[in-house]
């Protein structure tokens, strides 16, 4: 049952990008061990901009 | 076993179907279309979507997607198909298919409907989806590069000046719905203006306080919004605060569009984005709670099946059931803004070419679904009430008392009385002519969730509705005009090239106030105009949405062709061939129709000769000139839409043509094929 409950709130995470610094961070952990990834809000703050760049919502 | 359970749906579906086309009872019960609905969808999507995927788009699980091969970890991510179907279908759904079915009742309950079934089925979704697929196919590129790279660069041209077109008239269209709802309204008035603290709150505590917690932050501000709308009633019983929030029309729209302009110019995370989040939680939330509502409710429809109105002689826009009705519902049945972000952000996220076929038609299922509930909460208020709602005094007359004789001489009574007892109840100084489709339906959602959720509510549902509706449609304020604004820099740093440069303050300032200026104009005319303004946007709107899905369709016709599927070209072909007639048909009508509820120039005409026969009152007099002007300018740019429609169908047949017949083509800009196996190995 709990991990059901987890399950739900991972999904919602998900759905909301409200897990978009931790999967950054967990690609960047696999990809550029060597260089030190963005702090939360340098990401949030650049995500935000690219995100913004294109058509992002409609009529 | 299942292809029983398979025939024994068709049947229920046609079943429903032919009841809500039969009917001719009083009423109609709700369940019949939401029955009818939810069987063409299944069929819809488990054999026509299924059958293009393999088929005609031959779709490969076992092909590595973009966001497979580049993956990043930003933009490119595969990504769990139902959590890409949530984020595309937030991207897709706007106010369009509320506002459009609403408009469009005034034809009956019928015809819409029909149409946002058929269209999406047939339709929207396969533009979505094919869309969808061949921008997964090309990295993501967007549709203009895709009609460049594909068709040449005439075709591209075309498709960024028809979506730059179609940007300004929708948000011109949509700033006049929510000017119309909030006219001297205090209470939305106020809950409408408490929207933008309460969005730049939750920005800095997004960047400041706890950067990128999104959940949390958008927690807050829904409690916040919802406190604004209790609050809001607050304002109203309050005399002087409520003569505060009192405002004209014309007030009101240069707000609007200051607020556009810095909305714009302001970093996206402090104003933008945070709003977006909120009225994306808004929107599904409150198209949840509307799916539960009307299943739980399951309300009478009121509408007739079809009105007189077919005839053209409708008051909420002129013009004949053929081709209105497809021009009017717009979104919910296809929407070529759909195509946009079909390609570009949604292809990146995409883990296998499997799940296109859920993420693109089965989204635009849902949005159409969304359209089907509009129609139904505008056609259960009685017909009186919803035309005394939605016309303006330029059809109806000036007050209440020859409103209601005239709504009720066409056969669908309403009383002063009936009208004010409503208004009171919703906490409204008064309902008549609140144009735009959003009181209207305010009204019918508000019916609904209070008989479902409690009667005692009704004025604050009606104020929650209309807060859901300016709240998002704020959003697509902002988000096209700085999507207006990228375009117009990328088209002018050809000519001066420090205007290209997207992030220089000036360049930002200029290209704003031009993009700005461009839907101000529109809406301004709109609010000064007697008969309504929505009588002239919409359709113009719908026109422009209807042109940039046929630019879509000509895209993925030209690519299926050239791929030699040139027999399974009719997939798009056939409703491209209907777009191009209806488009081409109502653009016709506009210019050259007699009719002056229909013919830009006819009205046009009618209003200098008014002007120069000095009949018109002094506050007339002082507006006709710009009136006049202005649809002049609407008949020139709906010429002009569609004769960009053309060029690209005439493009797209030529390069067919050679094709064909073996000639040099373009060549295919779809990225090498590479297995899913190679990547992961």
């Amino acid at each position: 049952m709990k991990e059901r409950w987890h399950a739900l709130w991972n999904l919602i995470r998900a759905l909301a990008r409200d897990d978009a610094y931790e999967r950054y961070l967990a690609h960047h952990a696999r990809s550029h061990p060597d260089r030190a990834p963005l702090d939360r809000r340098s990401f949030y703050l650049i995500e935000q901009e690219r995100k913004w760049t294109g058509v992002a919502r409609c009529c | 076993m299942r292809k029983v359970l398979w025939i024994l749906l068709s049947l229920i579906g046609a079943f429903a179907v032919g009841g809500i086309a039969l009917n001719r009872g009083e009423t109609l019960n709700a369940m019949w279309i939401v029955v009818a609905a939810a069987c063409i969808y299944a069929l819809g999507y488990r054999f026509y979507s299924a059958w293009i995927a393999a088929k005609v788009l031959s779709a490969d699980p076992m092909r590595a997607t973009p966001a497979i091969r580049l993956n990043n970890g930003r933009d490119f991510v595969p990504t769990h198909r139902w959590i890409v179907f949530g984020h595309h279908f937030a991207a897709i759904a706007g106010p369009g298919p509320l506002i459009g079915p609403t408009l469009a009742a005034q034809f009956g309950y019928l015809p819409g409907t029909l149409w946002i079934l058929i269209g999406a089925v047939l339709g929207g979704c396969v533009q979505d989806m094919t869309i969808l697929f061949l921008s997964t196919r090309r990295d993501g590129r967007s549709l203009g590069q895709m009609a460049r790279d594909e068709l040449g660069p005439i075709g591209g041209v075309a498709a960024i000046l028809g979506t730059l077109t179609i940007m300004i008239i929708l948000i011109a269209v949509l700033g006049l719905v929510v000017v119309n709802a909030m006219k001297h309204s205090p209470w939305a008035t106020s809950t409408v203006f408490a929207t933008i603290p309460i969005a730049l709150l939750i920005g800095l505590y997004l960047r400041n306080i706890r950067p990128g917690r999104v959940l949390e932050a958008s927690a807050i501000g829904v409690t916040l919004l919802l406190l604004a709308v209790v609050g809001g009633g607050a304002v109203n019983a309050h005399p002087w605060l409520a003569s505060l929030f009192d405002m004209e029309g014309i007030p009101l729209a240069w707000f609007v569009i200051g607020y556009g302009f810095f909305a714009a110019v302001l970093p996206v995370w402090l104003l933008l984005a945070p709003r977006d989040y909120l009225s994306t939680f808004l929107k599904l939330g409150t198209v949840f709670l509307l799916a539960i509502a009307v299943i739980v409710m399951r309300p009478e429809i009121r509408m007739p099946a079809v009105t007189q109105f077919i005839d053209g002689t409708g008051p909420i826009f002129g013009g004949a059931l053929f081709p209105f009705v497809f021009i009017t519902v717009a979104c919910g049945a296809i929407s070529g803004f759909h195509a946009l972000v079909s390609s570009g952000t949604t292809p990146k996220l995409i883990g296998n070419e499997s799940d296109v076929r859920l993420i693109g038609y089965g989204s635009m299922m849902l949005e159409s679904c969304v359209a089907v509930m509009a129609m139904i909460a505008a056609t259960l208020l009685e017909p009186g009430v919803y035309f005394a709602i939605n016309s303006a005094p330029g059809i109806v007359g000036a007050t209440a008392e020859e409103a209601v004789a005239t709504i009720s001489s066409w056969g669908f009574p309403v009383t002063v009385e009936q009208m004010r007892a409503l208004a009171h109840e919703m906490g409204e100084a008064t309902l008549f002519a609140r144009t735009g489709g959003a009181p209207s339906l305010a009204v019918g959602m508000a019916s609904i969730f209070a008989s479902a959720f409690g009667e005692g509510l009704l004025a604050v549902w009606y104020h929650f509705a209309i807060m859901f509706e300016a709240v998002f449609i704020l959003t697509t304020l902002d988000a096209g005009t700085r999507v207006g604004r990228f375009m117009l820099q990328d088209a002018l740093g050809h000519v001066i090239k420090p205007l290209g440069r997207t992030s220089w303050y000036p360049s930002v300032l200029i290209t704003s106030a031009l993009v700005v200026a461009g839907w101000g104009y529109f809406l301004y005319i709109g609010v000064v105009d007697p008969n309504g303004g929505i009588n002239i946007l919409w359709p113009l709107f719908g026109i422009a949405n209807q042109l940039l899905a046929g630019i879509a369709l000509c895209v993925a016709t030209g690519i299926l062709v050239k791929q030699g599927k040139a027999r399974y070209a009719w997939v798009t072909g056939l409703p491209l061939a209907w777009l191009a007639i209806i488009t081409t048909t109502a653009t016709w009508q506009k210019i050259v129709s007699p009719d002056v509820r229909v013919g830009f120039l006819a009205a046009a005409e009618q209003l200098a000769d008014k002007l120069a026969a000095g009949a018109l009152t002094p506050q007339q007099a002082a507006v006709a000139p710009q009136l006049i002007f202005n649809q002049r300018l609407d008949a020139a740019l709906a010429l002009l839409l569609t004769a960009i429609l053309w060029v690209v169908i005439i493009d797209m047949l030529r390069v067919s043509w050679r094709a064909i017949r073996g000639l040099p083509v373009p060549p295919s800009s779809e990225a090498p094929a590479v297995q899913l196996a190679e990547v992961r190995s």
